[in-house]
């Protein structure tokens, strides 16, 4: 049908309409797509995240289908003038596996690296895994996750022994008496979650906002915290101080199910809270509040995101909060927990299959030599033929290139040269490639850099698996094939895997229809923390998603857990004392000013996508720096005049957009944009020792005008 | 850098540089001696604890331990002998140094009136400094029906007002004529004394007292206007004075303190001292900010992390947060002088708030009762960043500042181009122009427009103005 791409979905047929999801975020809303005549129509559906609502990004979703800009053919760069040609696929995967070989041949296996995306479908996240494991052979995988939640994954490891964002369905947002969001605003991210907002509050519930910004979110809040960038740690502490010292500590549940609390005791009787309010800006009677709310509320919920995540402290910060929510005997507590909004579409599958560099399927790790002999057995490989860990996504991108690092990537699914936190070096680091390829259905700016561009199928286009933020693991279902001359990542894992080895071994491990591989991702995730091997499709149609883990077919999934024990060895949470430390850059006099980026409601992640669809252009056209009056007017800079905010790293050049809602003291610009107008050229490279997440959250800049 | 590294004294300064060693690269042997016999606490949640709302467990601080350092509560160091870097314990024991850290903080100081004998107090009079004065006074406070404070300053207020939800009849006994007078104006200190009020502390300003007389069943405080108070209780919080008798007998340069310079560094270049028994500058902080500031100085320099490193002060908040009380002092607030001044009162509801500005910097501030601006008043003091263009902003908060546009209450004065649905990017406009095209409903114009499908927030502003339309539509009609 076009060139051999089309899996068979069991289908049989195009169909005309389809119930599937929205191809963007980790809400994942329902949606049902209709073709007719005059194009594809995106409709909301009923489904229990969304409950019909759909923001304009997900109205607009089908609007790339027929977009003109879209990839249709290979494009190779032509070595004499430099530029991308179209070429044939042949020609494009023969260039990629000589490539590969060449460079692997004279530099080793890991001299080639494979960077994915939270965007991938479940199959695609673990196919792409086997892929650089056992195709490439290469420990250099990583993926766009880093930048997205891999604090609070590495935080709810450590605390709870597994990483689900949500411990609960969405629902429990709607019922609960105290909800406390740090760093987290679903009004711009989300929208349709707010519903769930709206229902709480309703219903008599509180809503405590804490962010550096007035957001959409902060703005319906009953109590809303703003504390400068960089302290909202110390912000927990100081609320977990106060919970101590008003009592309301859970003594019962601390003794029961959790170790190690007299050392967080200990560490946050240093937290009294003037001294968390000198440091952050919060008065000590918010703080009171907030503290009593969370503490005396009988349903309490905390929930953290981006903005308390990505920073050189992201994980001990998240921590803090999860210390917060133990030792009010949250996790577990019926209609009460701690809990991370996930933010990419499979932000939360993507991270349990093996794109990361230390994990392999079911939330297993590499370096487990149990969790090796069962994936290998999976594989068909022996499991010393697998290569080790290998770096997080920051330092493995910051070393391509370089004379100890890899010198061919293949990218899916990404975008860092928009997202990549210090992005004009990353720029660089990727020209410094002998071979860069990237697979996407847009020319991203990533795309524009490549020696290869492989163009993909579309969400409508495919099949598979993805789990939202609540680990519901859901159904992506396609509307139609991909249009002549577009195959799916699958199959390019497989043509890719048929050059690289021996055909008809790479065609038993690398099927491309999605099914068979959700059928051996159940079987390899199977016994691991993140166990899929009692969800099948049918399963998943029957009952509005499942929820791992489901590790049988005729036995329960896992809306809720924790509701007996943690997934820790002796059953128990654990509580790790954390302390404040500074930002990785603080400001100075030469550059005065906290930086901190994000996002706006109708651009998503590095924008190939969204800028491309009009109405959300013209929603969101560019790039802007959002600065409080009162600092404009001391650097004479009126609304709307070109300003330059500019770090040690680089700079950025948009107009000036002029709030009341942001402090004096911080400046803040949304990443989505490339060019002048790229936030990332500015962010800090720091990262967080134990996830690897990057500060995108603060660095210190001078503004002026342009 | 430095090998043996003895700090004398385990409290808030001493347990902070042990900690901060700890936390920086290097072989080193450090040993931390503590008078007191506890772990380290923290000393700014005594009052707390003096409340009842916690127990001793909860005052406990971490302590850096393994990896070098060697702690030892219970150990008094009676002498430093500098000839040979070595100090001598009450057990006799000697214990040498490379580098010696004075961290012997300050004693309570016992006011020369009769009846007090510093070294041998009466068992129902008890100064309020440490952890054992805590249970000495919780301890005679069991079974008391009445205390009295001597001292209105900062720890006398909180001491007081930690006794007074225990449920004593309390009276704070100050001899000037309003209270915190250091940190405080008189307006200020009416105020606050009012608050005090009503939570239950009786206040008697400007009576000095003569003189103490306590045996086994009470204690009276014989005042200079001729007046007697009994109570079961006598606290003492009339100030403290730096430990210095180590560094004096060891012939170190002491004047209220132990004389530092920006490296805490004493007379001797082997001898440094730090928190309240250090004098640096003529200046006694007696705050705990500035010895946790100092020890991160020292163990910069001492471990050569940053050898540069040289301690500032900065500019100190006084800060008084228990139930009931809001207070925060900073700066030259209290005296006056050149620049702008901002003043707020509501003594009704105790609130109280007077700002002094100088070149768009905070100089000075107190903030008394509920001040929503307090947060960012205290940063732009202690940060020097400049002060909001509009000067209401520091005492309102953000409820000014923070003004956001919210959808204007009448569609009428809509503008055309005013975003209804953020979700959507909805506008007015385009809601009027899907009712012009026929939509007569809700549920029409939102199917039309998408209006109020994402956060569903906008629904009633959509309805709103469907309403509106339908009036003015039918208005029009009708004209």
């Amino acid at each position: 049908m076009t060139d051999g791409a089309w899996p068979a979905t069991g289908s049989g047929h195009t169909p005309r309409e389809v119930a599937t999801h929205c191809p963007y975020c980790a809400l994942q809303c329902g949606m049902t797509l209709r073709e007719d005549d005059t194009g594809v129509t995106v409709l909301p559906r009923q489904f229990p995240t969304n409950r019909g609502g759909l923001c304009q990004k997900g109205w607009t979703a089908a609007e790339l289908l027929d977009h003109p800009e879209r990839l249709t053919t290979p494009l190779v760069r032509d070595p004499t003038s430099g530029e991308l040609r179209p070429a044939t696929w042949d020609t494009a995967l023969d260039r990629v596996a000589a490539g590969v070989r060449a460079i692997q041949d004279s530099s080793g296996r890991d001299a080639v690296a494979v960077f994915g995306g939270g965007g991938l479908t479940n199959e695609k996240a673990y196919a792409l895994g086997k892929f650089a494991r056992i195709a490439l052979r290469t420990r250099n995988i990583d993926y766009n996750g880093r930048f997205c939640m891999s604090s609070a994954a590495a935080a709810g490891m450590r605390a709870f022994g597994v990483d689900r964002g949500l411990p609960f369905p969405l629902a429990d947002l709607g019922r609960a008496d105290t909800l406390l969001l740090v760093g987290a605003n679903p009004a711009e991210t989300m929208p349709p979650l707010v519903r769930w907002l709206t229902e709480q509050r309703r219903g008599g519930g509180k809503l405590i906002v804490v962010d550096p910004r007035v957001t959409a979110t902060a703005r319906q809040a009953d109590l809303h915290l703003q504390p400068l960038p960089g302290t909202d740690l110390a912000v927990a502490n100081a609320l977990l101080h106060i919970a101590l010292t008003e009592g309301w500590v859970d003594q019962a549940y601390v003794a029961e199910r959790t170790t190690g609390f007299d050392a967080v005791r200990r560490s946050v009787a240093a937290w009294w809270p003037a001294r968390a309010e000198q440091l952050s800006g919060v008065p000590v009677a918010d703080l009171e509040a907030t503290a009593r709310a969370l503490g005396t509320g009988g349903r309490v919920i905390i929930l953290t995101a981006r903005g308390a995540e990505q920073h050189a402290k992201g994980v001990d910060t998240v921590s803090a909060y999860v210390n917060l929510a133990l030792a009010l005997g949250l996790p577990g507590r019926p209609g009460s927990g701690y809990g991370c909004l996930t933010g990419q579409g499979n932000g939360q599958g993507g991270r349990e299959h093996g794109q990361k560099a230390d994990q392999l399927p079911g939330y297993r790790k590499i370096d487990d030599p149990v969790a090796r002999e069962h994936v290998a057995g999976v594989w068909g490989v022996p499991a010393d033929e697998l290569p080790g860990p290998g770096v997080p996504a920051y330092q493995l991108l910051d070393s391509l290139g370089t004379a100890d690092g890899p010198r061919a990537l293949l990218v899916f699914g990404s975008n860092p040269v928009v997202s990549a936190p210090r992005a004009a070096r990353i720029e660089g680091r990727l020209r410094d490639l002998d071979l860069l390829v990237v697979a996407d259905l847009l020319l991203s700016e990533t795309a524009a850099l490549a020696d290869v561009v492989l163009p993909t199928a579309q969400w409508a286009e495919e099949d598979g698996t993805m789990t939202n933020l609540e680990g519901r693991v859901l159904r992506r279902r396609a509307l139609r094939p991909p249009p002549p001359g577009v195959r799916t990542d699958l199959s390019i894992l497989a043509d890719l895997a048929a050059r690289l080895g021996d055909a008809e071994t790479a065609a038993a491990r690398f099927p491309t229809d999605p099914a068979t591989v959700f059928a051996e991702l159940r079987r390899a995730s199977a016994g691991g923390a993140a166990d899929y091997a009692g969800i099948t499709w049918d399963r998943i149609d029957a009952a509005d998603g499942v929820h791992w883990p489901c590790p049988s077919e005729d036995g329960p999934d896992t809306p809720r857990l924790f509701a007996d024990r943690f997934a820790t060895p002796d059953g128990r949470a654990r509580f790790h004392p954390v302390d404040h430390r500074p930002a990785a850059e603080e400001v100075c006099a030469t550059y005065p000013l906290h930086f901190t980026t994000g996002r706006v409601l109708a651009q998503y992640q590095s924008g190939t996508q969204t800028r491309r669809v009009p109405a959300l252009r013209r929603a969101a056209a560019e790039a802007f720096v959002e600065l409080h009056p009162d600092l404009a007017a001391r650097l004479g800079i009126d609304d709307g005049d070109p300003v330059r905010v500019t770090s040690r790293r680089g700079e950025l050049r948009a107009p000036a957009r002029l709030s009341t809602g942001i402090r004096p003291d911080t400046v803040f610009a949304p990443f989505h944009w490339p060019g002048v107008g790229r936030a990332n050229s500015v962010t800090n490279d720091a990262v967080d020792p134990i996830s690897g997440m990057p500060e995108f959250k603060i660095c210190a800049v001078r503004v002026e005008k342009a | 850098m430095t090998a043996r590294v003895v700090i004398v004294g385990n409290g808030m300064a001493g347990a902070r540089l042990a900690a901060e060693l700890h936390a920086r690269e290097g072989d080193r042997k450090v040993t931390v001696l503590g008078a007191e016999p506890h772990r380290a606490y923290n000393r700014i949640m005594l009052s707390t604890l003096l409340a009842g709302r916690i127990d001793e467990p909860d005052v406990e601080l971490t302590e850096a331990a393994g990896h070098g350092i060697d702690l030892r509560s219970g150990v008094a160091v009676t002498a430093v002998d500098r000839a040979a870097r070595e100090v001598r314990t009450a057990d006799g024991e000697r214990i040498a140094y490379d580098h010696l850290v004075l961290a012997t903080g300050a004693r309570a100081v016992v006011p020369p009136l009769p009846g007090l004998d510093p070294a041998d107090l009466p068992g129902r009079v008890v100064p309020f400094r440490t952890l054992d004065d805590c249970r000495r006074i919780l301890t005679v406070a069991r079974g008391a029906r009445a205390a009295i404070v001597l001292g209105g300053g900062l720890l006398g207020l909180e001491a007081a007002r930690g006794l007074a939800t225990r449920g004593l009849a309390t009276t704070v006994v100050h001899p000037t004529n309003h209270l915190m007078e250091r940190q405080l104006d008189p307006a200020a200190g009416a105020v606050l004394a009012g608050t005090l009020a009503g939570l239950g502390v009786t206040i008697q300003l400007g009576v000095p007292a003569t003189g103490v007389v306590a045996d086994d069943t009470g204690v009276r405080l014989d005042l200079a206007d001729g007046r007697s108070l009994r109570a079961d209780l006598l606290v003492l919080s009339c100030g403290v004075r730096p430990d210095t008798a180590l560094a004096q007998a060891a012939g170190l340069t002491v004047r209220r303190g132990v004389v530092v310079d920006d490296r805490l560094r004493t007379s001797d270049r082997s001898v440094s001292a730090l928190g309240d028994c250090a004098e640096h500058d003529g200046t006694i902080t007696g705050l705990v900010a500035p010895a946790w500031a100092q020890a991160r100085v020292l163990a910069d320099v001492l471990t050569g992390t940053d050898p540069l490193a040289r301690y500032r002060p900065r500019p100190v908040v006084t800060r008084l947060k228990a139930a009931g009380i809001d207070l925060a002092a900073m700066g030259d607030a209290a005296n006056g002088g050149p620049g702008e001044e901002l003043t707020f009162t509501d003594p009704a509801r105790g609130t109280y708030a007077r700002l002094r500005i100088r070149d768009e910097r905070l100089t000075g501030a107190i903030l008394l009762g509920d001040n929503p601006a307090i947060g960012t008043v205290i940063q732009l003091f202690d940060r020097g960043h400049p002060v909001p263009a509009d000067r209401r902003a520091l005492l309102l908060g953000r409820t000014l500042g923070g003004a956001v546009a919210a959808p204007s209450a009448s569609p009428a004065l809509m503008p055309d181009a005013a975003v209804v649905c953020q979700c959507n990017t909805v506008t007015k406009g385009a809601l009027v122009r899907c009712w012009r095209l026929g939509a007569r409903t809700v549920d029409a114009v939102v199917a039309g427009t998408r209006a109020g499908t994402g956060c569903g927030g906008c629904r009633d502003a959509v309805g709103g103005i469907v309403d509106w339309l339908s009036e003015a539509e039918s208005v029009e009609v009708t004209r």
